[in-house]
């Protein structure tokens, strides 16, 4: 007997030692159980991730623009407009953009800011004309909100005077390569002669076909917004604050901010109904898991209903009955779940096997980590004490003279 | 009798019945008892008399519907479940006639419990007291095995040092030889008898067994929830 354990850890493990099938049996059953939440997490926590990942690779958590322009009728004139015509959005910078920048740095939430002057232009090549979007950047800010510079295939990211960085796409469209010259023109007669430094791959086509990167200074002066930004994109230590940051800032700044999360709405919506039915099916597993426990336990106090007795007859009070059971729960939760881990990591093995790529790489990459094995540890033994309350509560209510008779 | 305290157990007036309305029955009708320190008494009557009802009762196993029961001078009614399991504990050592050991633990650690129970946790000192009252049942070679691996008259043994272990001033035994044969029955009762007159402490032995209940230093006979006869057993 291990001197350093109460008598109530030494009394539950030696019922459930002793009950060795029944035991086993519900440690398995419990062990199968939190192998499937278990699994179904790290599965949906790699997939969503993965997700969400190449989602964000070409976009920013967060994008600021200048407030949308809005046609006001002038007052009181007597007469009412039949029919107001909405403005058209003109290319427009932020105002007082420095500061902004300077204030927004202070917020904690915020881990990178970039500010970006974007408007539309052709990409001239000989006969071949794109439309595209100039984007102007500053690349050291640039790539902590979006790593260009990892996705390049070819050349490098130098956006200095009279270099530009385009996708592979454009450059497929127009023929062109790194050190081949490129002309932009824009509807309003400007024009600029640039250097193809570097291509990029976004994992998304359109963004291939249309992104030109230039510096902040050639996009300025391409557009005509000579010192401004058009807008301020921004990178958040939290993706799922962005939303909500994203209110702030307009309601600070008067800014249109945009999250990635408002921006994507619909994938938002699929990844988040998608862990609600997980979390459903999680619920309902953890539920059968908790009345396997109880219904073993149950049982068992009606078959050691005499030892019960006994036990109370010693001096054992209600309390300690109570922990008793309490603790067999907990214990075959507990050891339910070590088992359940080692099973859910034998499956993620075998899934990482199975679910392969056409070539032959692994789909994506999803690791069992050492909290969600401790989170199921905890969540399995406390499921363990609930399911035991009951048989717990008849533990220590037995009629210690009816139990001794029986 | 002056003194209460020289009293191990003082019941005035107890009343037990079971039911209610209609449906009651009173198994105890009144019963007024003293047992002092060192007696050596046998309860016995016929089936149904309501001699386990009293024993459960003198137990705290269970609560008297009236009357005063008072342990070693503690006024016991009253108490809650908690204060009644304490004295429990403490001041009373049970004997069934089942054995009623505990089959998950060694003999070692089945007379032990009453200790274990009241401290807690297991400790050296708990573990040296149950190995010697094994060797005063003589058992003491059989200390690590377990409950069930012991025969009917070893496992009563084993029960006698646990009813003794925490030295209760009353040790209430329910038929403790009824399981028995009768070399085993002696054996068992010699032991009780040589605890009482080397320890002074109080016995109330339940049995059926006229010779037994004629070994006693008192009889007290029960039939229908009433005391009877209660007298000394003289000894030519």
């Amino acid at each position: 007997m291990h001197p350093w354990l109460p008598f109530e850890w030494i009394a539950a493990i030696r019922f459930l030692r002793e009950g060795r099938m029944q035991s086993l049996l519900i440690i398995v059953g419990v062990g199968v159980g939190v192998a499937v939440i278990v699994f179904m997490s790290a599965l949906l926590s790699g997939l969503q991730g993965n997700l969400i990942k190449r989602t964000l690779s070409s976009q920013p958590h967060l994008t600021l623009l200048p407030p949308e322009e809005i046609a006001r009728p002038q007052q009181p004139t007597g007469q009412t407009a039949l029919r107001l015509q909405k403005q058209a959005q003109r290319l427009r910078a932020i105002d007082q953009w420095q500061a902004l920048r300077e204030r927004l740095a202070g917020w904690p939430e915020i881990a990178a800011i970039s500010p970006s002057a974007s408007g539309p232009a052709f990409a001239i090549r000989g006969d071949a004309r794109k439309a595209i979007s100039v984007v102007g950047i500053e690349p050291e800010r640039y790539t902590q909100v979006i790593a260009l510079d990892e996705r390049l295939t070819s050349g490098q990211l130098r956006v200095g005077a009279g270099e530009a960085v385009i996708g592979i796409d454009l450059a497929k469209d127009l023929g062109a390569e790194v050190g081949d010259k490129l002309r932009l023109a824009t509807a309003d007669g400007r024009d600029e002669t640039l250097t193809i430094t570097g291509l990029f791959d976004l994992g998304n086509k359109g963004v291939n076909a249309r992104n030109v990167y230039v510096g902040l200074r050639t996009a300025q002066s391409l557009l005509d917004l000579v010192g401004g930004v058009s807008s301020i994109d921004l990178a958040l230590h939290d993706l799922d604050l962005a939303e909500k940051l994203a209110q702030r800032i307009a309601a600070e700044t008067g800014l249109t901010a945009d999250s990635w999360i408002k921006t994507n709405a619909q994938f938002v919506t699929a990844l988040s109904s998608q862990r609600v039915s997980s979390n459903v099916i999680r619920f309902f597993i953890a539920l059968s898991v908790a009345f396997g426990i109880a219904s073993v336990l149950v049982v068992s106090v009606i078959q050691r209903s005499k030892e019960i007795g006994i036990l109370r007859a010693m001096g054992a009070t209600q309390a300690q009955m109570r922990r008793i059971f309490l603790l067999q729960g907990a214990i075959v939760g507990f050891f339910g779940s070590l088992l359940g881990s080692l099973l859910a990591a034998g499956f993620l093995m075998l899934w990482q096997l199975m679910a392969r790529n056409p070539d032959g790489t692994p789909m994506f990459v999803i690791g069992l980590e050492p909290g969600l094995v401790a989170l199921a540890a905890g969540g399995a033994s406390l499921v363990g004490i609930l399911a035991a309350l009951l048989p717990a509560r008849r533990a220590a209510k037995l009629d210690p003279v009816v139990a001794i008779r029986g | 009798m002056a003194d209460p305290i020289a009293n191990v157990l003082s019941l005035v007036g107890i009343r037990k019945s079971y039911g209610s309305g209609e449906m009651e029955s009173e198994v105890l009708h009144g019963l007024d008892l003293t047992l002092r320190a060192g007696e050596f008494a046998a309860l016995i009557g016929p089936s149904g008399s309501g001699k386990s009802t009293l024993l459960n009762l003198i137990g705290l196993l269970d609560r008297p519907t009236g009357g005063q029961l008072d342990i070693d001078g503690q006024a016991t009614v009253g108490l809650d479940d908690t204060g009644l399991t304490r004295l429990r504990g403490e001041r009373i050592g049970f004997v069934f006639q089942h054995h009623h050991l505990i089959p998950a633990f060694s003999a070692q650690e089945n007379v032990a419990m009453p200790l274990l129970v009241a401290r807690g946790r297991p400790d050296a000192e708990m573990f040296e007291r149950a190995g010697r009252l094994l060797e005063q049942v003589g058992l003491g070679d059989r200390r690590h095995h377990l409950a069930n691996r012991l025969s009917g008259g070893q496992q009563q043994r084993v029960a006698i040092a646990r009813a003794l272990i925490t030295d209760p001033p009353l040790v209430l035994a329910d038929e403790p030889t009824g399981n028995l044969d009768t070399q085993s029955a002696d054996r068992v009762f010699d032991l009780l008898r040589d605890f009482n007159q080397r320890q002074r402490t109080t016995f109330l032995i339940v049995t059926h067994d006229p010779r037994l209940a004629a070994r006693c230093d008192r009889i007290i006979e029960l039939v229908d929830g009433r005391i009877v006869a209660d007298q000394a057993v003289s000894r030519a």
